[in-house]
Formats: structure tokens, C-alpha cells, sequence
């Protein structure tokens, strides 16, 4: 069963929307939309069908999110965007807000956005003001996981909030610096939950944080399975229990488990799809060997598959960042992939073979997939 | 009253226009008056803990502004850049 699909384009100079048939075939696009702004992310709340939010900055101004309540007809910017108290203890202030999360179906108008420098905000009235939440920003640790010296190439990042779709007050975090950190009351006390994964650029290679955890997803079927592609490989863990298991050293050799992103198939707990890329020597961040492809697994990570039918065979040297491989819900699953080369491709057969969808667009940060109508 | 010269990065606030009035005895001041006509303006020129953000400029007639305690002067112009960042 398959159904339109509109995909939500965040990239380094703007935001696009691609919208396909119901066979997911032909595309149609519109956009640019904010031609110039920095989109780090772009994102439709699933809950109302209607709420977009972009967390936006540009070159030259400070960071605010864009929201529309009308699908996209319309947009305005939030009233409050995400900023630390006047006076935070630390001297912080928001460089740009880089992950953008609706909350549980439970709470209809409530929005997590995670920002550089590493910090956690709420928003309780759909994305037009925003709170800190001090249970972490506040917290004794907070300069021990987020120090701010620590980060990423664009800055130290909180770039991730996961919500437990069954219970509203368990969230998981992931960072560039803490690894992934846990809450079961919604973020008044945090911990991290690091055990098993490896941090090759500390004195221990295995401590209680301080990890770079890429990208975290929970198994849509199974949301006590975390899949997680850190910057030291890919590892799978099933709650309650807290050790992570690496599974990336199943990948083979010459390729390895670097990479950004992990997508969990929507219905098979078993099945996920990565990204590798180099990590190697000077960290070249490109598809490894020039040759771009996704890897599967079908049996939770112990063996891997090469999916590379219709990507180029050699000279392709884009790679894809933290948000920008999604997955559809449809029968087969789709496959979606925004490339730093500014390439849009997909796969409409669980990723047996990829087509282009788009070229020539600018670095692309971030592409989901949700139904084209609600 | 002070003139404020705004640069395009921020006519969207402005409804275009690259020239407004404001009032106020500092950079400070200026800019929130601004902000109470033009809001959201502020904050993209300026952070939560009230520092001039990294890849604008403030110049109080010739004189660059380090921070927006500085004071302007009745008939004093403020000039608002966006400076380089980057390609």
C-alpha cells in the first residue's frame, strides 16, 4: 500500500518541499522557500497534520524558528524562538536551534527543540514561545557533558530528542558530547546511558559519557529497541537493558560503521538501513571509496547487505548528514536521502534500487518523509 | 530622535524600508524601541545575554559600537551591518 509522500527539505541555503503521486513516481516541487536562510531542520507535526516548524538562522542573524499553521500556505516567525534566561549561570546563548521535535500524541501543542551550544527547550503552545528546560541546562553536569570546548565541526549540538511513544515522560537525548542521556519525567532528571559504546577520541575508551552519538531511533514496531549510529559505530539496544551492543563490526571491513544516520524499517523490528562514510585518517566524511550506498540489515545487525542499484559506481563522493535519511510508512517502505552534494534520492523498494529525485540544490541538512495528506 | 540605517538581512522586519527613526540613549535602548515596532528584530542582531551577535556591526556614526551600553547621542546616526560570514 502506498500513499503521496511530501518531503520536507532543510539544507544550508533554504527549504524545498517535493511532493509525489500516490505511486511516489513523479515529483513536483515547490520552493526555494527562505531562499538563503540555514535550515537545519524542517519538520510537519504528525498530530494536527498541519503545524511545520524550521529551525532557522542565517549567516549573518541569530537563530529563530519559522512556523506555519496552515501546511505551508502561510509562515510567520515564533513569537519567543529558543534562548537561555538573561543571565544563565554559563554565559550561554543560543547559536541555532538544529533538531525540532513534536511531543507525544498526548500533548498536542507541545514541541522539543534541541540547540547549539547542547541545550533543551519546550514549547507549549505549538512552537511559538519557548522555555529552557533547566532539569537539564541547569543541571550540576551540564559543563561536564557539554563542555564548550567539545562539539562539532559547526559547534557543540544537542541533535536529538526521541520521545517513548508509550509513555510522554520517557525521552531520550542524543549528543556530540554526553552520548545519549535518559529521562523518565520528562526531563526534570537526566542520566546518561552509555554503557558498551566506544569513545576512541577519550583516555577511556568506554566511559560514563562523553560519547558523540550521531543518531538514535527507536524501532517504530518495537520501541524498546534503540538503534544508534555513533561516531564510533553502530550499535543496537533492547530496554530494559543498558548495555549497547555493537553491532557495526558485522559491516565489512573496508567500508566500517562510521556514518550519520540509521533508519529503522517501519514495521520489522529486525531491519534497519544506514550510511556508512570515511572515518578514516583525517575523517574525509564522503561515501567510502567514492562509491555511495546504503547498507541493510534484516536480522537486528548481525549481517549487512550492500544496496548501491542506481547510485553512481565510482566518483561519488557525497555523504548524508544527521537528518537527512528518512523512511515512509508505506508498503514497501521508501528510502530518502538528502546529500551534501545537494541530491535528493530514493529508493521505492526498501532500497533494491535508488532514483534521483532532485540535483543541484545546496548542501541538503535534513529530509522527512510524512504523508503528503494527513 | 535617532536615524537607524538597517541592512537588507533585516528589511523583512522593516517592510523594506533601509532607513527608520527610533529613540533611546544606547544601542541598547535603540534597539528595543526598535523591536516594539519591528519585533523578532532585536534578537537576530543581538543574543539573550545582550552581546552584539558574531556576524553583525553597530556603528554609532563612526564609531563601532562593542556593546550595546554604548551611548547615542540626540542627531547621532546608528548604522546596522551585516558583516562577513562566510560563503
Amino acid at each position: 500500500m502506498t500513499h503521496a509522500i511530501q518531503l520536507l527539505v532543510g539544507s544550508r541555503k533554504g527549504a524545498w518541499i517535493y511532493r509525489s503521486d500516490t505511486a511516489r513516481r513523479s515529483w513536483s516541487v515547490e520552493g526555494p522557500l527562505f531562499l538563503g536562510q540555514i535550515i537545519n531542520h524542517f519538520v510537519r507535526d504528525p498530530r494536527d497534520g498541519r503545524t511545520m516548524l524550521m529551525a532557522a538562522s542565517t549567516g549573518h542573524l541569530g537563530p529563530t524558528i519559522l512556523r506555519s499553521t496552515d501546511g505551508g500556505a502561510t509562515w510567520a516567525e515564533a513569537t519567543r524562538p529558543p534562548a537561555f534566561p538573561k543571565g544563565d549561570p554559563h554565559g550561554r546563548s543560543v547559536n541555532h536551534s538544529f533538531w525540532l521535535e513534536p511531543g507525544h500524541a498526548s500533548e498536542p501543542d507541545v514541541w522539543w527543540a534541541g540547540v547549539s551550544p547542547p541545550a533543551l527547550f519546550r514549547s507549549g503552545d505549538g512552537g511559538d514561545t519557548w522555555e529552557s528546560v533547566e532539569g537539564l541546562n541547569l543541571h550540576p553536569r551540564a559543563m561536564d557533558w557539554f563542555p564548550p570546548e567539545g562539539g562539532t565541526p559547526d559547534g557543540a549540538i544537542l541533535n536529538q530528542v526521541v520521545i517513548d511513544p508509550r509513555d510522554a515522560r520517557h525521552m531520550y537525548l542524543a549528543t556530540c558530547s554526553a552520548g545519549v542521556l535518559e529521562t523518565h519525567d520528562q526531563g526534570a532528571t537526566w542520566r546518561p546511558l552509555n554503557q558498551n559504546v566506544r569513545c576512541d577520541f577519550l583516555p577511556d575508551p568506554y566511559p560514563e559519557f562523553g560519547q558523540d552519538s550521531h543518531y538514535i531511533a527507536l524501532a517504530p514496531s518495537d520501541p524498546d529497541r534503540i538503534w544508534q549510529q555513533n561516531h564510533c559505530g553502530i550499535y543496537r539496544l533492547d530496554r530494559p537493558a543498558e548495555r549497547w551492543e555493537r553491532i557495526g563490526e558485522a559491516m565489512p571491513a573496508d567500508i566500517g560503521d562510521i556514518g550519520f544516520t540509521v533508519v529503522p524499517h517501519p514495521r520489522d523490528r529486525d531491519t534497519a538501513w544506514v550510511w556508512p562514510m570515511d572515518g578514516t585518517e583525517v575523517w574525509p566524511r564522503v561515501s567510502p571509496g567514492g562509491r555511495p550506498a546504503a547498507y541493510r540489515t534484516r536480522d537486528g545487525g548481525a549481517t549487512w547487505e550492500r544496496q548501491d542499484r542506481g547510485f553512481p559506481a565510482e566518483q561519488g563522493w557525497f555523504t548524508v548528514k544527521r537528518q537527512a535519511f528518512c523512511g515512509d510508512a508505506c508498503a514497501p517502505a521508501g528510502l530518502y536521502i538528502g546529500t551534501t552534494g545537494g541530491e535528493i534520492w530514493m529508493s521505492d523498494d526498501e532500497g533494491g534500487t535508488w532514483r534521483q529525485v532532485a540535483a543541484h540544490l545546496p548542501e541538503i541538512y535534513s529530509v522527512v518523509a510524512v504523508p503528503l495528506r494527513p | 530622535m535617532i536615524a537607524v540605517s538597517i541592512p537588507s538581512q533585516l528589511i523583512a522586519y522593516t517592510d523594506g524600508a533601509t532607513r527608520v527613526m527610533a529613540e533611546g540613549a544606547t544601542v541598547a535602548a535603540v534597539l528595543d524601541d526598535l523591536d516594539l515596532r519591528f519585533p523578532g528584530l532585536k534578537f537576530r542582531v543581538v543574543d539573550e545575554q545582550d552581546r552584539i551577535r558574531r556576524h553583525m556591526r553597530i556603528f554609532v556614526g563612526p564609531d563601532e559600537a562593542r556593546t550595546v551600553a554604548a551611548p547615542v547621542g540626540g542627531g547621532d546616526q546608528v548604522l546596522i551591518f551585516g558583516a562577513l560570514s562566510g560563503g
